[in-house]
């Protein structure tokens, strides 16, 4: 790894950083229902967080915390939740996507805010994991890297 | 029973949410087992065959199909609806997209060695790309897709030879992108002007304010925007390098697909949210007409100059959109159907033709059309369904392309455009001249060691769809009149606002 990663102030920060980056993320995609936000920018934000700590602590401790299987199955796993809610709505005799649909508690309405927010959480999670490979796609191996940076 | 019924009446959303589903679960299919995303593709495109053809059924027997995503009603929430044009330009997508997964196979290992997953995960997602731009009938929704459908085909091209498919790629991904905007403009101006982003919704309101320049600029960037994305002549530039390099079993989707669909949104546009008086009133229709007429003449003559196939094939292809478009210009019934017709003839000969240029690359490593000389006894098949779909290209009575031909000269005679009628002929002729060279080398031309020649077939995952691709194109020479009947000439009629509901 470079030097400027070695930076103590650099990797303190980082560390104390990514939990609540996280954590405003996680915010963002619950809000994305009943405000600005959603699941889309919460899924960069989250993706974000990760790609900051591979930044700093190198890609092959990113990919340890976030490895290429785990990577294919959260984006699958995000969209599946979003099509599997839109199938449900289907499955209860609405249109696609029509919450109101499901009778899974007694006010519609609710209904819809708990799916809308299950929808923006599966969004997401597609969308974090995609930022991520993204990431790693782009970034050079990790022993090109050396090179590049003496 | 119930269950078939319940989901009949979501058929037209499940067209998209399929391959949809299916292209975000093939990482993990290719992860459980590397050789399982070939079954996966083909099952999931079946299904789509399935679903598009049993929507054209029931668009033809009972009338257009409007599906209200979310349950919210169409001028407030997205609506999809399917009538006969994006019924049948549906069909061609699943069927092709099958046609193209069978094939896929073997070329992909060879082509994209480890990255085979990546390519069917693509590859779904340009299939719900395409599908989406076809069944919505928001004009937003639309963009969404095409830049769907616009990011995977640039992936894809990517995917082929290594340097020349990136940089391809990157030429396509620059054009693509200033199409992508020139749209996204237009929906915007016309969004501002109308208030509405649903596509009848926006029909209905248009004609009181066409005197609106706004509304003439708008159609001006769709216009531009679209001839981009289908290469039409002077805005080709990016179509043959991204056709030449791409990989062969994405050159034949994309080659087959990407410009059709992009034709189908300029009749939509034209006819579906503008209204064919205001279109022709401002010139639109001649405008395209003389641009298509330029693009057969030039885009033959240019494929001429070729010895890559691949290329010569793409340069084909850019004077087959301008008979496609140059039906739909001359805005009456009959060329309108020769330039519908040509749709679905141009996807069945030209991705049969390029199918056969990956298959013949697959066993050869050869693309340089000189060189293939003797391979009419190496490969007696795929040369054969070469034949027939080259004849079908050059319109020889009995295939497909005779009859879209026909269709078009009698469209441009009944506009009073002999001049169209010359165009037409004369391409036919340079479609001749660069078709004969190939002919000459695979069948006359003599290879230095002609004792070496042994028959050595495509593999048959390869050669079940080109052939079935050759059929369809005899069939349709001869039985033409169905589809004629029971979706062109309604289409066309409802398009140019005769009578008889869409």
């Amino acid at each position: 790894m470079s030097r400027i990663q070695e930076s103590v102030i650099i990797r303190t920060v980082v560390r104390i950083m990514v939990p609540f980056i996280q954590l405003f993320a996680l915010y963002v995609i619950m809000h994305g229902a009943s405000g600005p936000g959603g699941g889309f920018q919460g899924g960069v934000i989250f993706g974000a967080a990760i790609i900051l700590y591979a930044m700093i602590y190198g890609i092959a401790e990113g990919k340890r915390k976030m490895s290429d299987a785990l990577d294919k199955i959260l984006a699958s796993t995000g969209l599946t939740i979003f099509a599997a809610t839109g199938l449900a709505c289907i499955v209860c005799g609405g249109m696609f996507l029509q919450y109101n649909a499901v009778p899974l508690l007694p006010d519609p309405a609710l209904v819809s805010k708990y799916l809308i927010d299950l929808v923006e959480i599966g969004i997401g999670i597609t969308v974090l994991a995609v930022m991520i490979s993204l990431f790693f796609d782009i970034s050079p191996p990790e022993s090109e890297s050396e090179e590049v940076e003496e | 029973m119930t269950g078939f019924e319940l989901i009949a009446t979501h058929l037209p959303v499940l067209a998209v949410v399929v391959p949809l589903i299916a292209g975000f679960l093939t990482p993990i299919v290719g992860w459980i087992d590397r050789r399982l995303p070939w079954y996966w593709v083909m099952l999931a495109m079946f299904v789509v065959l399935l679903i598009a053809g049993s929507n054209l059924a029931t668009v033809i027997n009972s009338g257009t199909i409007h599906y209200k995503l979310g349950g919210w009603d169409p001028p407030f929430g997205i609506e999809y609806v399917i009538d006969l044009l994006n019924g049948f330009v549906c069909l061609i997508i699943a069927f092709i997209g099958l046609m193209v997964s069978i094939y896929s196979l073997e070329s992909v290992k060879k082509e994209v060695p480890g990255k085979t997953t990546q390519f069917y995960s693509v590859f779904l997602l340009l299939i719900t790309g395409l599908m989406g731009m076809t069944i919505t009938g928001d004009i937003f929704n639309f963009y969404v897709f095409l830049e769907i459908s616009s990011l995977t085909a640039y992936a894809l091209i990517a995917m082929g030879d290594r340097g020349d498919g990136v940089v391809a790629s990157f030429n396509y991904l620059i054009m693509g992108t200033v199409a992508a905007s020139f749209i996204l403009l237009g929906i915007g101006y016309l969004y501002a002007v109308t208030g509405t982003l649903n596509m009848a919704d926006m029909q209905s309101i248009l004609p009181s304010i066409y005197e609106n320049r706004v509304v003439l600029a708008a159609l001006a960037f769709f216009m531009v925007g679209f001839s981009i994305k289908v290469g039409l002549f002077p805005l080709h530039a990016w179509l043959p390098d991204a056709y030449t390099h791409a990989p062969s079993t994405a050159s034949a989707l994309i080659a087959g697909l990407m410009t059709k669909v992009g034709v189908y949104a300029m009749i939509r546009f034209m006819f579906g949210v503008f209204t064919p008086a205001f279109v022709i009133d401002v010139n639109m229709t001649e405008i395209l007409t003389w641009a298509a007429a330029l693009a057969i003449i030039v885009g033959s003559v240019l494929a001429i100059a070729q010895s890559d196939i691949k290329r010569m094939l793409a340069y084909s292809s850019i004077s087959q959109i301008g008979y496609i478009l140059l039906g739909v210009g001359l805005v009456n019934v009959i060329g309108m159907q020769g330039g519908l017709l040509h749709i679905l003839n141009h996807s069945l000969m030209k991705c049969a033709l390029f199918l056969v240029a990956g298959a013949i690359f697959y066993r050869t490593g050869i693309r340089n059309l000189y060189q293939f000389k003797g391979l009419g006894k190496k490969m007696p098949v795929t040369t054969t369904v070469f034949l027939v779909a080259a004849l079908s290209m050059i319109g020889v009575p009995g295939t497909v392309g005779f009859t879209s031909k026909w269709y078009l000269a009698l469209g441009s005679i009944e506009a009073d455009q002999w001049i169209f009628v010359a165009v037409i002929l004369v391409s036919s002729l340079l479609n001749i001249v660069y078709f004969w060279r190939i002919f000459d080398n695979i069948w006359f031309g003599h290879p230095h060691e002609i004792e070496q020649i042994k028959r050595d077939e495509a593999p048959l995952t390869m050669l079940i769809p080109m052939v079935i691709l050759a059929i369809l194109c005899v069939f349709f020479g001869f039985f033409s009149c169905y589809p004629i009947e029971y979706i062109f000439e309604p289409l066309a009629k409802a398009l140019l606002g005769l009578g008889g509901a869409p």
